[in-house]
């Protein structure tokens, strides 16, 4: 029971991290590298929001996830599209631009384990025997409303089918009057505020340090590329897959091999199935 | 009409004596050979020289690593420009020839001039080996599987805690003089540099540049591609082995370090900030970048901000690097032409 309930706390964690991640690669087939630092970075964000600016929680919040979209889209618009459609000048670019964040923050002084955010709800209820916090349930709540937001984005408003027209085929959206490069850039800013949603949901339960940046970064990762690099359904089942794996082998192995178990899985897709487990690329475009 | 104003256009020519040079007639002036010899022969006696002019133990010890992360980066530039196959884990081979380096001086006591070697062509081996089931992948999916391998090795000696687990490796032997380490390592880089320039104009180079434009027609023509590509990737992992092998011996010690990130970044940055694709420009790369980050250690992280910084600037709006720039200022001149 502990390791069903714990598994899906931890699925769903994996799936809010590897949603922004994966929206973005879908719709401008851009690998954000940057992915990870946007996480941290807005979880700093609403640090200062709340302690410096002096700022009421929601406020913050809001105020870190419009300023972080902000960020992503400038990023994009500033550097990004330059090397568009270029793949590995975009994994190096962006990789570049999260390192330079990451690094920028440790040395502004952001760094140790005194940097937290509070709960929304402090407390805990027991389920079936095992106590679990309110922050952790709201985490599961949050993470599937999103989920049904984001469905209902994409095939409900102009844009969110504007996006998903650019996904599928970019030159016959630009022939429909869809203009891809403001499309990226929109997209961008929805997966920089899909990261920003996730850390503050998720930052609560721990302290705020830089180098959950590249961690975040690897789990996104592993999450696209086992459920099929693009396909956000495939992006959620395989957070589920790699979230009950992680929890099973901390039960069975020890904490140690959290992260092995995602490199692995990262390793054993692309060996294997590089396509993924929902793909809907043709096999033949990345296997010779 | 004539009030508009003239408008110009830039116009690049090859200069004479650029394309008198290109044939066996180059050898019957001096002028000739000259053009040709300057370039190479600053770079060897620049390099050879360096180690006689450096003050002090510090900057030679940075000499050393800047000849560590020629050779990655010079790997890293044979994979992607004239294999198609990019890889983002220096590290990677980096980590599996300094422990392997560390194993063979630790456990058998080989002297290290026998260890460097014997870990490279080892190291080759093995990550060739490991790296075999991924070689058909290419483009974003092989950069991801190669960044992901050292991540993975490194947590697995780590979690398994074998190979002396989070403490690393002690009491490896150093070279046994300071002059000899560093003319090793420059010795090294210049032959592969010069080794690497004439393969890549074989008949194999012809066939893997050939797997990079269009694999398909090398398919085509009835060759196995992916017994071309681990051949690649054996010469490149073995490279790398040595880098590492030879880094194991400069710190006298092999740590889960040996699988950090900045082995995979630092010559990727070199590549890209000396120019791709002409293998003397990664090791340009590195002798600008390596010491600028190390007169940047009292900025502590600063540094790591400073060189993303300039690598962004230049992959993103100077992607031609330095040395193919140089490259055009001397075998071409400008001019401005009306139209």
């Amino acid at each position: 029971m502990e390791i069903l309930i714990y598994g899906t706390i931890n699925s769903v964690a994996l799936a809010l991290y590897a949603l922004g991640f994966a929206l973005v690669y879908g719709i401008s087939r851009l690998p954000n590298f940057a992915h990870g630092a946007l996480y941290v970075l807005s979880g700093f964000i609403t640090w200062s929001a709340l302690n410096t600016l002096k700022l009421n929680y929601l406020l913050s919040i809001i105020l870190a996830m419009v300023v972080t979209a902000l960020i992503g889209a400038v990023i994009y618009r500033l550097f990004l599209i330059r090397v568009r459609g270029m793949e590995i000048s975009e994994i190096i670019a962006s990789y570049a631009i999260g390192l330079a964040i990451l690094e920028g923050l440790r040395w502004g002084g952001f760094k140790g384990m005194t940097y937290t955010l509070p709960p929304f709800i402090e407390g805990s209820a027991s389920i079936a025997g095992i106590s679990v916090d309110y922050q952790r349930i709201s985490v599961i709540g949050i993470g599937a409303a999103l989920v049904a937001v984001l469905w209902l984005f994409t095939h409900h408003t102009r844009i969110g089918l504007a996006l998903r027209g650019m996904a599928q085929d970019e030159r016959a959206a630009l022939m429909l009057g869809i203009d891809s490069d403001v499309m990226a850039v929109v997209a961008m800013a929805v997966g920089s505020m899909l990261a920003a949603l996730a850390a503050i949901l998720l930052l609560p339960l721990g302290n705020i340090v830089v180098e959950s940046g590249y961690n975040v970064l690897i789990l996104a990762i592993a999450v696209c590329i086992v459920g099929g690099l693009g396909s956000w359904i495939g992006a959620v089942l395989a957070a589920f897959l790699i979230g009950f794996a992680q929890i099973l082998t901390v039960v069975y192995l020890g904490a140690h091999f959290q992260m092995v178990v995602a490199l692995l899985a990262i390793i054993l897709t692309l060996i294997l199935k590089p396509s993924g487990l929902f793909g809907r690329q043709k096999e033949l475009e990345e296997r010779v | 009409m004539s009030s508009e104003k003239q408008q110009q256009r830039r116009e690049r020519i090859d200069r004479g004596i650029k394309v008198r040079t290109g044939g066996i007639y180059a050898l019957m002036s001096w002028r000739e050979l000259v053009y040709l010899i300057s370039p190479r022969l600053l770079l060897i006696a620049g390099l050879l020289l360096l180690p006689l002019v450096m003050p002090g133990m510090y900057w030679k010890r940075v000499i050393s690593i800047v000849c560590i992360y020629a050779l990655l980066a010079l790997a890293f530039d044979f994979l992607a420009h004239f294999v198609g196959l990019v890889s983002l884990g220096g590290a990677f081979f980096v980590g599996v020839g300094g422990y392997l380096s560390a194993l063979l001086n630790t456990k058998m006591g080989l002297s290290p001039l026998v260890c460097v070697p014997g870990a490279a062509l080892m190291g080759g081996v093995i990550c060739t080996l490991m790296l075999m089931p991924c070689l058909p992948l290419r483009g974003v999916y092989f950069a991801i599987v190669t960044l992901m391998y050292p991540l993975f090795l490194a947590r697995v000696i780590e979690a398994l805690d074998i190979l002396g687990g989070t403490d690393g490796i002690m009491g490896i032997d150093s070279f046994p003089n300071p002059w000899l380490e560093q003319y090793f390592v420059i010795s090294v880089v210049l032959v592969f540099l010069f080794v690497l320039r004439r393969l890549v104009n074989t008949d194999l180079g012809l066939v893997l540049r050939a797997v990079k434009d269009n694999d398909q027609a090398v398919k085509a023509s009835a060759m196995n591609i992916t017994h071309y590509k681990a051949m690649a990737v054996f010469i490149a992992s073995s490279i790398g082995c040595l880098a590492g092998a030879c880094l194991v011996h400069i710190y006298m010690w092999a740590g889960i370090s040996t699988f950090a990130l900045d082995f995979s970044v630092l010559p990727i940055a070199a590549t890209v900030i000396g120019g791709s694709g002409t293998l003397v420009g990664p090791l340009i790369g590195c002798l600008i970048l390596v010491p600028v980050s190390e007169l940047l250690r009292d900025f502590g992280t600063l540094r790591i901000v400073f060189y993303s910084l300039i690598l962004l600037a230049f992959i993103v709006f100077r992607s031609e690097g330095l040395m193919i720039y140089g490259q055009r200022k001397y075998h071409q001149l400008e001019r401005w032409k009306a139209i």
